[in-house]
C-alpha cells in the first residue's frame, strides 16, 4: 500500500470512529455550529465533532503546522475531503474567517499577521464577519466611504457597513476601508483591515428584511481605534486583496450550500404536492403545470451543466464561460420556482402568521420572500450579466459611466 | 455520464468542421437556393461523406457499420448545422437507416444498408401527416390482402422525400392505438404521389400521397402492429441529430451577432458596448450553455442505452428548440435592417433554425414528453 491509500484507510477510519452518526447527511440551516468566542452547541454530539476535529487540527487541514493547521498536502487534503464527503460529515464549524480571510492571510500577511490571525482560526476561536458593501456601495463596491484616518500608531475609522451577515454575534470582521480621497479612481486607496467588534464604537444592527427577522446586521464605526498591524496588505492596496476575498466567497459558499442554505425547500416535490390532480385540472392547472414541467426541465439542465462543467475542467478544458454562468442561472431559477409554488398554492402561500397557516406553509412563504436577496447579493443578476458580457463575450465597454 | 466530446469525437468534430467549412459553406446553400435545385443536396458532396465513413458511424459492425456511436454523429450534425450544410445524413442514415438496423430482417438489411451506406441507395421516412409532429396519432392504413398489404393516405413533411429510391412509411394496421407498422415503399410503386413541399430553408421536403399502393408481404419491417417501439427509437436518434444541427447552428450564428455588436456603430459607439444589448446577448450565452448540456447528455444516453434515454432526448429538443427560437430570434432582431434583408446570412440560419425546431417535435411536443424524467408529472 503506497503512502496516499494508507492515509486513506487511516482517514476513514479515524472519521468513521471520531464523526457522531447525528451529524451525517444535511441539516436545517438553525443547526450549523459557528465557530467563534461564544460558540454553542446543539448537542452533545456538535460538541464532539467540534472538539475532536479541533484537537486534530483539521479546521484547516491543509494550512501550515505553524499556524495550528494539519499540514496536509494538496493530495491529502483531497482524500480528507472526498472522505468526509464519502462519509457526508456536516462541516464542524461554520467559519468565513478560515474560508475566506485565511487563504488571503496566508498568501498577503505578515508573518506575525499570520501567528497572531490565523492560529485562533484554527482553534475555532474567533467568529469573523465581512464588511464590504455600504449603503452606497453595493453592486458598485469600490465606491466605498468608510474612512481609516493615520492617527500615528493607529488609524480612526468612521462610517456604516452593511449586508453583514452575523454582524451581531461575530468577534472580528474583515473590512474594506478609504485611506486616500485623492485618487481620481476609486478603486484606488482602499486598504483592508480587520477590526475587533467589540471595540468601543462599534455596533451591530440586525436587519428586518421583507421576510422578518434576518441575520444581516448594519455595523456602526464612530472613531473606532484600529492598530496599524491590522492593516493586510499595502496601505492603499486592498483592492486586488478584497477581488481574491470574493473568490474565495464562491467555494465557501458552496461549501455551506451543501449542508444547509436557509431557503433550500425540494421545491419540485413541494410543487408536486400543491398541484391539480390532473381529472380536476381546469385551463388554468394546465398551464400551471405546463409552467412547472418547464422550471424542472431547466433545473435539469442545470444540473447537467454543473455536471459538464466538473467534466470540463478536470479534462483540462477552459470553463470561464460556464462558471460565469453559474451563479446568475442558479438564483434565478429558484426565485422562479418559488414563484411557481406560490401560484401553485394561492392564498395558502401567503400567510405570514397565526393559527391559520401550517408552519410549513409560513415557512414557504418567508423563504418565498428571502428568495429575492438571492439575485442580488453576492453580485446582482445584472453584475452578472455585465461580468458575462464583458469577460466572457468581449463587448466593448460603454463610453462612460455604466457598471463595469 | 460523460457530457463532453472525448479525443476521437472532438478529431472527428474539427475534421467534420473543416470539411463542411470548404466544402459546402453557406453560400453553396444559397447558390442551391437561388438555382431552384429540386433535390436540395449536391449529390457530390453525399458521395464525400460517405467516402469518409460518416454514413457507417452509427452502424454495428455486424451490419458494416464503424460503431462510432451516435457522440460521433452529433459532432457531425453540429458543423453540418454550422455551415448550413445539406445532406441526406438525418434521413437516410439516422430515421431509415436506424429502423432496419433496429426492425428490419436479415434479407431487407442485407438489401438496404449496404446501399445506404456506400450512398448508392437513399431512404426517406414518412410519418407526420398533420400540421405539427403527432405520431401517437397516425391514420395511413395499411390493410392486409391477398398479395401482402393496401397502402391509403397522405405522409407530409418528409425530409428527402423527392428522389429518394423508396420510403419506409408508418402505417395503421389496427384499432389499438399503438397498433402501428412500418413499410417499406419502393420509388416507383404504383399510386404513390410526390408532391415538393417548398419550405423557407429550401431543403427537399415532399408530400407523399398514397392511393391504393400495393406491397409485397416483405415490405412489412418487423411484426405487424407492433412498429411503434422501433419508429420511436428511431425518431429519438433522429431528434437527437437535430439537436446537435440547431446547436451548431446557434453557435455560428450566435458568433456572427456578436461580431457585429463589436463592429456596428451608431452613436458614434460599437452598438455592443450598449447595456440592453449585453444583457440580452449575455442571455444568449446562458442559453446556449444550459442546451449544450441537454445535448450532451442526451447523445450519451443514446450510446450508453440509458433507460431514460428518450425522456434525455426531449429534454434536448426541447430546451435546444427553445433556446434556438430565441437565439434566432435575437440575431435578426439585433441585426436592425439588415437583419430581414435576403443579402445576410442570418435570415438562411433563421429558416433552417425555425424548419428544424419544428422537425419531429417542437419545444411544447417535448417539453411534454421529458415530462417523466421529472418527479413533477
Amino acid at each position: 500500500m503506497n503512502a496516499i491509500d494508507t492515509f486513506r484507510a487511516e482517514t476513514r477510519a479515524w472519521l468513521e470512529a471520531n464523526c457522531p452518526e447525528s451529524l451525517r447527511g444535511a441539516a436545517a440551516s438553525g443547526d450549523l455550529v459557528w465557530g467563534g468566542s461564544q460558540v454553542e452547541f446543539g448537542s452533545e454530539d456538535q460538541r464532539l465533532w467540534f472538539e475532536r476535529m479541533r484537537d486534530k487540527n483539521w479546521f484547516c487541514p491543509d494550512w501550515p503546522e505553524a499556524y495550528g493547521g494539519g499540514g496536509l498536502t494538496p493530495e491529502q487534503d483531497a482524500v480528507l475531503q472526498q472522505e468526509l464527503k464519502r462519509l457526508k460529515c456536516r462541516p464542524p464549524q461554520i467559519n468565513l474567517g478560515i474560508w475566506m480571510l485565511g487563504p488571503v492571510l496566508l498568501e498577503f500577511g505578515t508573518e506575525e499577521q499570520k501567528k497572531r490571525l490565523l492560529t485562533p482560526m484554527t482553534r475555532g476561536e474567533v467568529r469573523w464577519c465581512q464588511g464590504f458593501s455600504e449603503p452606497n456601495a453595493g453592486s458598485d463596491l469600490a465606491n466605498i466611504r468608510t474612512s481609516a484616518v493615520d492617527a500615528g500608531d493607529h488609524f480612526v475609522v468612521n462610517g456604516s457597513k452593511i449586508w453583514t451577515s452575523y454582524g451581531d454575534k461575530s468577534d472580528w470582521m474583515y473590512c474594506l476601508v478609504r485611506t486616500d480621497n485623492s485618487s481620481t479612481k476609486k478603486q484606488e486607496g482602499i486598504s483592508l483591515v480587520v477590526l475587533d467588534m467589540h471595540a468601543e464604537g462599534v455596533e451591530a444592527r440586525p436587519i428586518d428584511l421583507i421576510s422578518g427577522k434576518s441575520t444581516f446586521c448594519e455595523v456602526f464605526f464612530d472613531n473606532v481605534k484600529v492598530p496599524k498591524d491590522n492593516l493586510i496588505g499595502p496601505l492603499n492596496g486592498g483592492w486586488t486583496l478584497a477581488k481574491r476575498l470574493l473568490q474565495h466567497e464562491r467555494s465557501a459558499m458552496s461549501k455551506f450550500g451543501e449542508f444547509s442554505l436557509p431557503t433550500h425547500f425540494d421545491l419540485m416535490s413541494l410543487l408536486g404536492d400543491y398541484l391539480p390532480q390532473t381529472e380536476s385540472a381546469s385551463p388554468s392547472d394546465i398551464a400551471l403545470r405546463a409552467r412547472a414541467r418547464a422550471a424542472a426541465l431547466d433545473e435539469h439542465a442545470y444540473n447537467l451543466t454543473v455536471q459538464r462543467m466538473g467534466q470540463q475542467a478536470r479534462a483540462g478544458q477552459d470553463v470561464s464561460g460556464i462558471a460565469a454562468i453559474m451563479k446568475l442561472v442558479h438564483s434565478e431559477q429558484e426565485k422562479q420556482k418559488f414563484e411557481l409554488l406560490v401560484d401553485a398554492m394561492g392564498y395558502r402561500a401567503l400567510g405570514w402568521d397565526g393559527e391559520e397557516f401550517s408552519e410549513k406553509e409560513q415557512a414557504i412563504s418567508k423563504a418565498w420572500l428571502l428568495s429575492y436577496t438571492q439575485t442580488i447579493a453576492g453580485g446582482s443578476s445584472e453584475v452578472q450579466l455585465n461580468v458575462i458580457a464583458k469577460r466572457v463575450l468581449d463587448l466593448p465597454d460603454a463610453p462612460k459611466g455604466g457598471a463595469k | 455520464m460523460s457530457l463532453i466530446y472525448n479525443e476521437e469525437q472532438r478529431m472527428l468534430l474539427d475534421t467534420a468542421q473543416e470539411f463542411f467549412a470548404e466544402r459546402s459553406p453557406v453560400s453553396a446553400l444559397r447558390a442551391m437556393r437561388d438555382r431552384g435545385d429540386e433535390l436540395g443536396f449536391e449529390p457530390d458532396l453525399w458521395q464525400e461523406m460517405t467516402e469518409l465513413g460518416w454514413t457507417a458511424i452509427p452502424f454495428p459492425e455486424s451490419l458494416g457499420g464503424l460503431e462510432f456511436g451516435y457522440a460521433g454523429m452529433g459532432a457531425v450534425f453540429e458543423s453540418a448545422g454550422r455551415h448550413l450544410s445539406a445532406s441526406p445524413l438525418l434521413s437516410s442514415i439516422v430515421l431509415c437507416g436506424s429502423v432496419l438496423e433496429l426492425g428490419g430482417s436479415e434479407a431487407q438489411q442485407e438489401r438496404w444498408l449496404g446501399e445506404l451506406i456506400s450512398g448508392s441507395k437513399r431512404l426517406a421516412l414518412a410519418v407526420d401527416e398533420g400540421p405539427r409532429h403527432n405520431p401517437e396519432q397516425i391514420a395511413l392504413s395499411a390493410s392486409r390482402n391477398d398479395s401482402g398489404f393496401e397502402l391509403n393516405g397522405d405522409k407530409v413533411m418528409v425530409v428527402d422525400g423527392l428522389g429518394a429510391d423508396g420510403w419506409i412509411v408508418a402505417a395503421r394496421t389496427g384499432d389499438a392505438a399503438d397498433a402501428i407498422s412500418l413499410f417499406i415503399v419502393p420509388a416507383g410503386a404504383e399510386g404513390v404521389t410526390v408532391t415538393r413541399q417548398n419550405l423557407i430553408d429550401s431543403r427537399n421536403t415532399a408530400r407523399l400521397a398514397f392511393n391504393q399502393v400495393q406491397v409485397a408481404p416483405d415490405a412489412l419491417i418487423g411484426e405487424l402492429d407492433r412498429g411503434t417501439e422501433v419508429l420511436n427509437r428511431a425518431l429519438d436518434r433522429g431528434r437527437a441529430c437535430i439537436a446537435a444541427e440547431l446547436q451548431g447552428a446557434c453557435e455560428s450564428l450566435f458568433q456572427t451577432t456578436l461580431d457585429y455588436l463589436r463592429t456596428r456603430v451608431q452613436f458614434d459607439v460599437p452598438i455592443g458596448s450598449f447595456q440592453a444589448l449585453q444583457h440580452r446577448a449575455a442571455w444568449m450565452h446562458v442559453d446556449l450553455e444550459l442546451a449544450r448540456s441537454t445535448l450532451m447528455a442526451a447523445l450519451e444516453a443514446l450510446d450508453a442505452g440509458d433507460a431514460q434515454a428518450s425522456q434525455l432526448v426531449s429534454l434536448a429538443k426541447w430546451k435546444v428548440g427553445q433556446m434556438a427560437d430565441k437565439v434566432s430570434g435575437e440575431a435578426v432582431q439585433m441585426h436592425g435592417g439588415i437583419g430581414v434583408t435576403d443579402e445576410l446570412d442570418v435570415g438562411l440560419y433563421f429558416k433552417r433554425i425555425r424548419v428544424l425546431q419544428a422537425l419531429l417535435g417542437d419545444a411544447d411536443y417535448h417539453l411534454n414528453r421529458a415530462a417523466p424524467l421529472l418527479e413533477v408529472a
